[in-house]
């Protein structure tokens, strides 16, 4: 996966056809090198983390000032601000993490795999936040802490998969090779995903009448929306953010190319 | 080993069984037993490993009925813990045979791949250009008949103690036949991708039992759905379909995860 | 619509605010997280490099 072997011309009859071939994928080479990836990271990182800033101040001042009080939950629902875009990122995270593992798997890539394993605690706690908020959220509206309601049971098997994915991580004392059975578990689970996702909600409207699940959110207006949609994107670019933060770390960690780590540690 | 060896002739299904024999350092098979015939293929190489494996079992029964035995145990707490009536248990027997049932099959994972690694012969079956998973997949189906298959025909039994009617034991058996086969798949991935770890059973508990939740769902509602005397057609259906899809796509990751654990 | 009015949230204060408080902590946790794993692994890097130069002037001097 090093971007050099693609520049330089072999000297071969069909060097041209070669030396052609890759240049489609090259965008795709240039990416999975670390020391681009690394670059980019850093570049990128201040503008996320601005970006994500000015949208969180702006999503939580519109959710918790401009939006109107729901007339049936009065202004608890202004959970649902934090709340959902907590539920939807630890979903997003646990897929971003099974495409990377993935790609690492098939095509040997090993920022993809430094990618998934910088995915697994944030996505993680993600996981604990929409547990928390929704269970939270549950107290005013159901009178419990906890209900099993399919969004929360789902929620809280996705937290064991993440913990057993981070669990099967540290079991291997060698990075590649906890790389490549991590990826493994995470295509697995990413397979389940929907299919735990299916069954919980068949368990659940077995169980109990089909009453009106409150915690659904509520018929959403614009005036209410737009600070819902704005709070998802903040989340992303924080996702985005703290991901910079994570795979150079990652990168880091795993690069034994001296000279290329001493230029970006003089840099930096 | 003689499949090394250039002068023979690429490992065949011969070469292999007996290698993995060689292996063993058990007399598993006696020589005229390993397909004599030039024309044994891949699905005789099934047969001998599932046949292998039921003898290796015959020779250690108190291995394998100690899951049984495990299975049996814990029904006998809920009673204990909960309460004797049996109004109580009855409600809630197809979730603790269903619990029971998950718990004893997973205690069984343990033995499922390790003696093989420890001893080799998991090495040589990787090298052995036959296709892994199809050999995992055998070794996973040997697996399941000595320990899903018992617990097919014990759980009606256990059931009854519990206050379970006799009319819900067709049910109860179809439901564990077809799920123990999607738990035996499920963790069977599980157990290659930790074989290599030290100490690896609690992770694999920690791997294999979120996977498993769907097996478990579906099964338990199915019988639970019995007692009530409605349809349980549809449970029993996306069970069958769930052992369809972890038996067509599992041995796949179970090789992957294999290959990970074996290489040095 | 006063300030009394905005922190009571319609006497659902007690489960707005702990929501909003503990998604703010994780959130600013983790970006603070991340940012000093970053800079331990920089100064682990630096002393991979250091030992490395080292070991390798010992070769070309033996």
């Amino acid at each position: 996966m090093s971007s050099t072997s693609s520049q330089t011309p072999l000297p071969t009859p069909e060097g041209r056809a070669i030396a052609r071939a890759p240049s489609r994928w090259l965008w795709f080479h240039k990416l999975g090198s670390p020391p681009y990836a690394y670059g980019l990271a850093s570049r990128l990182r201040p503008w996320f983390m601005g970006a994500t800033v000015i949208l969180m101040l702006v999503g939580v001042f519109g959710g918790l000032v401009l939006a109107p009080p729901d007339y049936q939950q009065k202004d608890a629902f202004r959970i649902i601000y934090v709340h959902v875009p907590a539920a939807i990122m630890s979903l997003q995270v646990y897929m971003a993490m099974a495409i990377a593992a993935a790609v690492g798997l098939i095509w040997r890539m090993k920022l993809a795999h430094a990618f998934a394993a910088a995915c697994a605690p944030v996505g993680a706690w993600f996981t604990v936040l929409a547990l928390a908020t929704g269970s939270i959220y549950g107290k005013p509206m159901w009178g419990t802490w906890w209900e099993w309601d399919p969004r929360l049971t789902s929620e809280l098997i996705l937290l064991f998969l993440y913990l057993g994915y981070m669990a099967l991580r540290e079991s291997f004392d060698d990075i590649p090779r906890a790389d490549r059975a991590s990826a493994i578990l995470a295509i697995v689970g990413v397979v389940n995903v929907p299919i735990v996702k299916y069954s919980v909600v068949w368990w659940n409207s077995l169980h109990q009448a089909p009453t009106i699940s409150k915690i659904d959110t509520p018929s959403i207006t614009l005036s209410m929306g737009w600070p819902l949609y704005t709070l998802v994107l903040a989340f992303m670019l924080y996702f985005a953010a703290v991901m910079c933060d994570r795979l150079r770390s990652e990168i880091l960690r795993r690069e034994r190319n001296a000279s290329w780590l001493m230029e970006n540690i003089d840099r930096s | 080993m003689r499949a090394r060896d250039p002068s023979v002739p690429p490992a065949g299904a011969d070469t292999l069984a007996a290698d993995a024999c060689a292996a063993m350092g058990e007399d598993a098979f006696p020589p005229d037993e390993i397909g004599a015939g030039q024309s044994s293929g891949l699905r005789q190489i099934v047969w001998l490993v599932i046949v292998r494996d039921l003898r290796l079992a015959m020779r250690h029964w108190d291995q394998v009925i100690q899951p049984l035995i495990f299975f049996v145990i814990i029904t006998t707490l809920f009673p204990l813990a909960i309460s004797p009536a049996l109004e109580e248990l009855r409600r809630i027997s197809p979730g603790v045979l269903w619990v029971a049932a998950m718990l004893s099959s997973l205690l069984a994972l343990e033995s499922l791949f390790r003696p093989d690694v420890e001893d080799g012969t998991m090495e040589q079956w990787v090298l052995s250009g036959q296709p892994l998973s199809v050999l995992l997949l055998a070794k996973t189906t040997s697996h399941w008949l000595i320990s899903g298959l018992p617990l097919v025909f014990m759980a009606p039994i256990v059931g009854t103690a519990l206050g379970m009617p006799q009319s819900v034991w067709p049910v109860l058996a179809a439901t564990l036949a077809l799920g123990t086969g999607s738990l035996s798949v499920l963790g069977a991935i599980g157990a290659a991708l930790t074989v290599s770890v030290r100490r690896g059973s609690v992770l694999l508990a920690l791997l294999v039992l979120p996977l498993e939740m769907p097996v478990l769902i579906f099964g338990a509602r199915a019988v639970d759905l019995a007692m009530q005397g409605e349809a349980v057609a549809g449970p029993l259906n996306l069970l069958a379909a769930l052992l369809l899809l972890f038996v067509s796509l599992g041995p796949f990751a179970m090789a992957a995860a294999m290959r990970i654990s074996v290489e040095t | 619509m006063n300030l009394q009015d905005f922190l009571s949230m319609s006497g659902y204060a007690a489960y707005v605010w702990p929501c909003y408080g503990l998604t703010a902590a994780v959130l600013i946790w983790m970006v603070w997280s991340a940012r000093s794993q970053w800079r331990r692994e920089i100064v682990r890097a630096q002393r991979r490099v250091l030992s490395q130069q080292q070991t390798g002037q010992q070769e070309v001097q033996s």
